[in-house]
């Protein structure tokens, strides 16, 4: 079987899109989320998409399969939120471990199924690691600027637990995404090179993913493009990429960027434009392929897809669009001043 | 491509060292063992301070931040914590990488726990052996920290040549084969250690230092080389001068051995060419050891000078050169304290007057355009540049007038001629002065017609004046008509001149679409005053006028041919069903709140002082086109400081206005009993009289279950016949604020755009803040529908509460004829003094109108585009024809009309 590292000499990997946008469309109400086995729960847990993953699996398993139907290479967990510190907002922290093994051993099933029926085009599952709803670079005080809400040990000790359930549950990639302030991905970084050293586990490989918040081309916690990726390379990512916050068009400069200064993979995967005044996404599935066509012509990407907005109509036009098209050239490693 | 193993550091922005990149300054005030004011700070919690010895050194150049806590009676890692969480709250100190130092490895743990940069780790070593220098190590990577290693292991820091190199070796070996790190991040300390101790030893240490550098790094190309430089003068303690000679003198012979990078003062190195060539000629034979005699001729020497205490005086050398030179420096500094006497002066140099304006002044302002198109300056130092020039012009103007009446051939202006002007109905007009000033900053002679002024005394003016370019402005979205008729205009008189289009709603794409076809002389859009002066040099150069203008026309017709071909992307739903599909808004179970009354209620002379707080600022710099959120702008590492001066003048300015009450606000709010038809049409019960108001629906297809919007929805349906036919209301203001036109005139004469612009702009910015403050009043008490609101003044600023007050013509109702009926409900211009032009602008331009709905659920929308449907339809509920209403709405409209 070939690996990520394979398919991505050879062609453009296409990675699917928003899971909110796919849940929201079942207009799940309070008692779609808590299920059979939360229905007497103490606290709501509307809008919490990742108890999904233990309350209402089939419903996730239909969202990767339909990106999968799609054509996407690389299918993520509903996992976004799966650690302890966003589920403290629901008293759910005993049930994050379990959260991420099953999360991950939905998307494990629905890929294996694809890569059976084609094993020429194998699928992957990456396990995603998103941001908290704590930082660890901003202040949450405007008054007291040097206040943090939670600590560096806090926060990897979290990212420790997700990481172990995704790789228990059968990931092939952990992935850290739509990073907003790089302190906290730190901490995942940290996170996962201390569970594969202590569990001397063969590490997955990592893709990072960051988040330009607006026109001045920096993150939410302050850094260039090249800052964040310079705080990043110490987990010799596989693949490093913007997601979120901007659509295609007002992503590409950023990208460009980066497909210039990686010395690895270039991932992307925005939003359907920007919201409009409802802040609603109506970036239509050929626009969005259109601009991500042009990026791949150009050479500046090897994984593409869809963030906020997307739909598994964006993955199929994205991946009708790059299917021919050669994957930016991995750039030579210099040994030598 | 290729990628090189540089050594690769960040704080907000990066920091790549590569092989040419120069000596690296490391700044060490922040450090506790080395400055005794930054450890004093840190011990009495003065943090607000420590922070500023870390922004000097910023300032004085250094490129990373060298931060040390070690003192014995300081609890380290709460001090480092503490320091560093701030310290990431200041971008113009974040912005470089840090280096944390401590001797204590928690310490630095701690440290490497607060920052999101890819720092250097300062240091580590194998004094303890090689398995604690290991596990250390891995920390660190696991942080991805670069790591600076001592010289030092078992038996004690390295003090000889062979030492340094080798436990360096060693080191190297260990940490690229066992730790997982990479050449390129580790940087090695050689030790720097005191010379000149009078101790026989120590004279060789500074000569080891360099050569063990230059092995290391043939040795270990990738790895770089570092040290504490001020340790190498330990022994002239309380002699700077002496000191400072010594740190130069030793960092010129290792920087030329490959010392990459060291810990200094950052502000403080003197250049090695400018010691005095006694004094280094005595730090050379210290450093580099070359006769026996060297220390004790140096403490001699040292005797003899005094260090001289560095004292802050205002810098006035610039008065001592010549004329010319001073004129330029006050035009790029904008001082004006001395351009009278300079003025005279160079006029009396100068044959005729006007050579001194073609001469030296030109020579300045074309520095001034130099740094401002390179983005050295920003808008507001060109201004105060411009304020210097015509306060020189003015004084030399009645000579040159003389002049002219004596010899009237001799005095012909070369100058090419712009003529700006605010279109028919419009009557802002802060953007085209910045314009005016700008080009008048280039050297060009600017025509300014004011406001509201008709396309013929646009064209009839520049006829008579023989202008080079017309440049029209706007800010309403009536305007862009009335920029379309005047390119008619001027096809049809067989102009010749470019046209230049600007102003906020103005665009690329408009200007494309509508304006350019109609005139083939060239039409550009300029998006904003810094623009204008390449665009107007383009457009004024023989040579590369025509392809200039060949480019734009591609440029044009591409635009255009693009937005023809994208409109079919949008589907529209036909206008009766987009009503189907309006918010749904449960009336049944919901009680509107009744205002405390209804009618209205008028404010004579409101507060300026209560109004002031409610400001929003970020506008205010927008102006000014200095982009970015505010407060942040204020520290801004690029454009902060110019930020800061501007924000102080306007205080200033804003504190003149309350005091002497320059100014006056006037505002009209009223309530009304209020209905909907259930479809587009609100009535309003005004005193008996029902009025309708007409709002317009968006009509885009929208996905299942989202709601097409109109202002409408958000008021509850009246139920005629019945005894309470209105049971909402909807409610409406208007403020202005008045009295600016003769503090404008006064500054005007006195040749101040820049303040005559700040208070356009403020005038602006508290007409705004009176609306927010009236619309707080409303929520809380007068309609009092959110009684129990507490929101900051950000909050305000980013619509946090409930309730809106959309304004006709803006894009939740596009139509600005809908303000007749608002002006009329308010009778606003007898309650406040504010009148509608034409175009339905509203003069003074400081003025704000709009309506209140308060319905939780409504919002701020855009109507986006309509079809001919609705219009139709619209304009047979306002009873006006078609055409007429097709041109107040054609920005909106999905068809060509």
């Amino acid at each position: 079987m070939k690996t990520i590292q394979d398919c991505l000499k050879e062609r453009i990997l296409v990675i699917d899109g928003a899971m909110g946008t796919m849940i929201q469309k079942h207009k799940p109400t309070e008692a779609t989320y808590r299920g059979e086995r939360f229905k007497n729960w103490h606290t709501d847990v509307k809008n919490n998409s990742d108890i999904m993953n233990l309350t209402q699996p089939l419903i996730i398993e239909n969202i990767h399969k339909e990106y999968l139907e799609a054509g996407a290479d690389i299918i993520e967990t509903n996992t976004f939120a799966a650690t302890s510190i966003p589920q403290a907002d629901f008293d759910l922290q005993p049930f994050v471990y379990e959260m991420n093994v099953e999360g991950a051993k939905l998307a494990r099933k629905a890929a294996g199924q694809y890569t059976a029926q084609d094993p020429g085009k194998p699928r992957f599952v990456a396990g995603a690691i998103g941001p908290m709803n704590k930082t660890l670079s901003l202040s949450p005080d405007v008054n007291n600027p040097g206040f943090r809400s939670v600590s560096f040990d806090e926060v990897a000790d979290a990212y420790y637990e997700q990481v172990k359930g995704l790789t228990d549950g059968g990931v092939d990639i952990l992935l850290i995404e739509t990073i907003f302030d790089t302190l906290n991905a730190k901490a995942a970084i940290y996170a996962i090179k201390k569970y594969f050293r202590e569990t001397k586990k063969n590490p997955l490989p990592v893709m990072i993913s960051g988040t330009i918040t607006d026109a001045s081309g920096r993150t939410l916690s302050g850094q260039t493009l090249e800052a964040f990726y310079t705080s990043m390379m110490h987990i010799k990512p596989l693949s490093i990429g913007l997601n979120c916050a901007l659509g295609a068009e007002q992503m590409r400069p950023h990208i460009e960027e980066l497909s210039y200064i990686a010395a690895c993979y270039v991932s992307a995967y925005p939003n359907a434009g920007l919201p409009n005044a409802m802040g609603e996404y109506d970036e239509q599935p050929e626009e969005t392929a259109h601009f991500i066509e042009e990026w791949a012509r150009q050479g500046f990407v090897n994984i593409v897809g869809g963030c906020c907005g997307t739909t598994p109509d964006h993955i199929r036009h994205i991946a009708e669009h790059v299917k021919k098209i050669k994957p930016r050239e991995m750039p030579v490693l210099e040994a030598i001043l | 491509m290729g990628i090189k193993p540089y050594l690769r550091l960040s704080g907000l922005e990066p920091l790549v060292v590569r092989p040419e990149t120069n000596f690296i300054n490391i700044g060490e005030r922040t450090n506790v063992t080395g400055s005794k004011k930054f450890a004093r700070l840190v011990r009495e919690n003065k943090y607000e301070e420590a922070l500023s010895v870390a922004r000097q050194q910023v300032e004085s150049g250094a490129q990373v931040l060298d931060v040390n806590m070690d003192d014995a009676l300081l609890d380290g890692e709460k001090a480092m914590q503490t320091f560093l969480n701030l310290l990431q709250a200041e971008p113009d100190i974040a912005k470089i990488p840090v280096m944390i130092d401590s001797s204590k490895f928690s310490i630095i743990e701690t440290g490497l726990k607060c920052v999101q940069g890819k720092c250097i780790v300062n240091s580590i070593s194998m004094k303890e052996g090689p398995a604690k220098f290991i596990e250390q190590a891995i920390i660190c990577k696991s942080y991805g920290a670069a790591i600076v290693v001592m010289a030092f292991d078992e038996i004690g820091q390295a003090d000889t040549l062979e030492r340094r190199v080798s436990i360096c070796e060693k080191a190297y070996k260990i940490l690229t084969e066992e730790a997982g790190y990479d050449g390129q991040d580790i940087i090695f300390d050689p030790n720097i250690f005191p010379i000149a101790t009078g101790i026989e030893d120590h004279n060789n240490y500074a000569v080891d230092f360099i050569e063990a550098t230059r092995i290391i790094k043939q040795k270990m190309p990738l790895a770089k080389v570092s040290g504490g430089v001020s340790n190498i003068s330990f022994s002239f303690r309380g002699n700077e001068t002496v000191r400072e000679a010594m740190h130069s003198v030793f960092l010129y012979y290792a920087i030329k051995a490959g010392m990459d990078m060291g810990i200094v003062n950052a502000g403080q190195l003197v250049v090695y060419d400018e010691i005095e060539p006694q004094l280094r000629k005595l730090c050379e034979d210290v450093v580099l050891n070359r006769n026996a005699d060297a220390t004790d001729q140096l403490l001699a020497f040292a005797e003899t000078i005094k260090a001289k205490g560095k004292t802050e005086v205002k810098d006035e050398a610039w008065r001592n050169t010549p004329v010319e030179e001073r004129l330029k420096h006050a035009l790029v500094n904008g001082i004006t304290d001395y351009i009278e006497v300079d003025t005279e002066e160079a006029r009396g140099k100068y044959p005729k007057p006007l050579d001194v304006i073609e001469g030296p002044l030109m020579d300045g302002m074309n520095v001034v355009g130099d740094l401002f198109g390179s983005g050295k300056m920003f808008l507001p130092q060109v201004v105060k540049s411009a304020r210097v020039m015509k306060k020189s012009v003015a004084i030399l103007t009645p000579y040159i007038e003389e002049e002219k009446k004596k010899n009237p051939k001799a005095v012909q202006g070369g100058a090419a001629r712009i003529l700006l002007a605010t279109v028919k109905g419009d009557v802002h007009d802060i953007g085209k002065n910045i314009v005016g000033v700008v080009l008048g900053c280039n050297g060009y002679d600017v025509i300014d017609l004011g406001v509201m002024v008709p396309a013929d005394k646009i064209l009839e003016t520049a006829k008579k004046e023989k202008a080079d370019i017309i440049g029209v402005s706007g800010l309403i979205t009536p305007s862009l008509d009335e920029m379309v008729h005047v390119a008619r205009e001027m096809k049809r008189q067989r102009f010749e001149l470019p046209l230049l289009i600007g102003g906020a709603t103005t665009s690329r794409m408009h200007t494309a679409v509508k304006i350019a076809p109609e005139y083939d002389q060239g039409v550009v859009h300029v998006l904003d005053a810094s623009r204008s002066v390449t665009i107007v040099g383009s457009l004024l150069n023989k040579e590369q006028k025509s392809s200039f203008l060949e480019t734009i026309g591609h440029e044009y017709t591409k635009l255009k041919k693009d937005f023809g071909a994208k409109k079919t992307v949008k589907q529209f739903l036909n206008f009766a069903d987009a009503q189907q599909r309006k918010t749904k808004i449960d009336w049944d179970n919901f009680a509107p709140v009744k205002p405390a009354f209804v009618g209205t209620k008028v404010f004579e002379d409101y507060s300026l002082s209560e109004i002031a707080k409610y400001i929003d600022w970020q506008p205010f710099f927008i102006a000014w086109e200095m982009h970015g959120k505010f407060p942040q702008i204020l520290s801004d590492e690029k454009i902060g400081k110019e930020a800061k001066k501007l924000f102080d003048d306007a205080h200033a300015l804003l504190q003149q206005i309350i005091n002497k009450k320059w100014l006056i606000a006037r505002g009209v709010v009223g309530f009304w009993e209020a209905g909907s038809d259930g479809k587009d049409t609100i009535t309003v019960n005004a005193e008996g009289a029902n009025i309708n108001l007409e709002f317009l629906r968006q009509q885009v297809k929208k996905a299942e279950g989202q709601a097409n919007l109109s202002l409408a929805d958000f008021i509850k349906p009246s139920s005629p016949g019945s005894s309470v036919p209105f049971q909402d209301h909807i409610g409406a203001f208007a403020v202005t604020v008045q009295g600016i036109e003769k503090h404008i005139e006064y500054f005007q004469k006195n040749h101040d755009d820049y303040n005559k612009i700040i208070l356009q702009a403020l005038a602006d910015r508290l007409t705004e803040a009176f609306a927010e403050l009236l619309h707080e009043k409303v929520r809380k008490e007068f309609w009092g529908y959110a009684k129990n609101e507490k929101l900051s003044n950000e909050e305000l600023i980013k619509e946090g509460y409930s309730g809106i007050r959309p304004a006709p013509g803006y894009p939740a109702c596009p139509d600005h004829t809908e303000k007749y009926k608002l002006f009329s409900l308010l009778n606003a211009t007898e309650n406040t003094g504010i009148v509608l032009t034409e175009s339905l602008a509203m003069y003074p331009a400081s003025s704000v109108c709009g309506w209140y709905f308060s319905h939780p659920e409504s919002k701020y929308f855009g109507i986006g585009k309509i079809e001919k449907d609705q219009v139709e339809d619209y304009a047979k509920r306002k009873n006006m024809p078609v055409a007429e209403i097709e041109r107040w709405l054609r920005p909106v409209l999905d068809y060509d009309a």
